[in-house]
């Protein structure tokens, strides 16, 4: 085997086991949590099991999504011949996308654990809610998937898209930052989605009859709490495909890796803090509907607020790519 | 000379990447901490619809003092990019 080989190889395989070792997290705290609710749900009444245990599965095979998405990167990037582009760059890209799935899918399994969750608790006190419970829970659970997509997306352009084009340094840089960045920054998004949808499927089971308010309600928070996830993925995309002139610097090259971390982590924290704003007015929704404006309004207010961080990241991330 | 242009480019290159980590991780906390205070807020709404205005203030007054090490990141990033 030539050196060239074994070195993109060798990446391919640590990203591989990055891929799957962060992604295996997500999924598994997410179901575990479902199956302690589904648990308590079934102890409460017994007579509901049947139903209790159905819909846990469900939910669990949502959840379980974002593992298979981190399995899925895995094997490809074990099993393919990843013999394109230059050497460097291609491992960089390789690494990165493995980061990226891995990260990616540990906010989208544990924040679809928490409707699943909720709609097991509400078919303990509401059994004949059950279908609008798995609907919403279905909807919920959705929607805290599209950040492992975005992760994943982002992993197939690292690991399909030829870089061989581009001057070997600093693209390295760029592909491993456009890794981290949609990578980490899904964390939050994932957790956050999850926190609004786990709201809704209890607030469904306790007032049945503001189911569409609540509804309405949690999908506006989730699409909130999605924007960390989206910034990270326009830093992801101008990572990869803005042309970057040969430099053969540390600086030039850290810029960009400096980047791609900025926005990762930079939005993890708003994320997370819009799902809990969420949260709190999914909740409220539901009990009082009559205030629905009035909290809706609030809900708006304190998540643009708790976004300003991930707006500031963004801001460090696209001086970082186009000044420095 | 040679030397000497290394390692100012090992210098300006961990500023660099010192300032994506600041403002990175810097954004965790205050984005959790907003986003947590403006939940007990829509919670307070809910339970008190009627004191929507002055919740409304109280959350926001909270927030900004919770945006401050935020806003520290910033300065902190800012100043390894352009006076480092």
């Amino acid at each position: 085997m030539e050196t060239a080989h074994i070195y993109v190889m060798g990446s391919a395989y640590l990203g591989a086991g990055i891929a799957i070792g962060l992604g295996a997290i997500g999924a598994a705290v997410g179901e575990g949590f479902c199956a302690g609710f589904a648990s308590r749900a079934s102890a409460r009444r017994p007579q509901a099991s049947s139903d209790v245990v159905r819909n846990m599965l469900v939910g669990q095979a949502v959840a379980e999504s974002a593992g298979i998405f981190a399995l899925v990167i895995a094997v490809l990037l074990i099993f393919l011949d990843h013999h394109i582009g230059e050497t460097t760059a291609k491992s960089a890209a390789l690494i990165g996308a493995g980061a990226c799935m891995g990260f990616g899918a540990i906010g989208s399994g544990v924040g679809s654990g928490f409707p699943a969750a909720g709609a097991c608790e509400g078919l303990a006190r509401q059994p004949k809610m059950a279908g609008s419970l798995t609907t919403n829970m279905l909807i919920g659970s959705a929607v805290c998937q599209t950040p492992a997509i975005f992760s994943m997306v982002v992993a197939f352009m690292l690991m399909f898209l030829d870089f061989s084009k581009a001057p070997v340094s600093p693209t390295w840089a760029a592909l491993l930052g456009a890794g981290f960045s949609t990578g980490l920054a899904a964390i939050g998004s994932g957790v956050g989605g999850g926190m609004a949808a786990g709201a809704s499927t209890q607030g469904i089971a306790r007032q049945p009859l503001t189911l569409g308010a609540t509804t309405t309600a949690m999908l506006v928070g989730q699409a909130v709490a999605q924007t960390p996830a989206i910034f990270g993925l326009l830093v992801s995309f101008i990572l990869m495909f803005k042309t970057f002139p040969e430099s053969s610097t540390l600086t030039a090259s850290f810029a960009l890796l400096s980047a791609g971390l900025c926005m990762g982590f930079g939005g993890i924290g708003p994320g997370i803090g819009n799902g809990m704003t969420a949260e709190g007015a999914v909740t409220w929704v539901s009990r009082s509907s009559e205030a629905t404006g009035v909290l809706t309004r609030t809900m708006l207010v304190g998540q643009a607020v708790a976004q300003s961080t991930a707006i500031y990241a963004m801001v460090i991330a696209l001086v970082l790519i186009f000044v420095v | 000379m040679a030397v000497g242009i290394e390692g100012a480019d090992i210098v300006r290159a961990a500023a660099l990447l010192g300032a994506g980590i600041a403002m990175g991780l810097g954004a965790i906390g205050p984005g959790v901490g907003e986003g947590f205070a403006a939940g007990k807020a829509c919670e307070a709404i809910g339970r008190n619809p009627q004191e929507a205005g002055l919740l409304t203030r109280t959350m926001l007054v909270g927030q900004a003092v919770s945006e401050s090490t935020g806003i520290y990141s910033l300065v902190v990033a800012l100043l390894l990019i352009f006076v480092v």
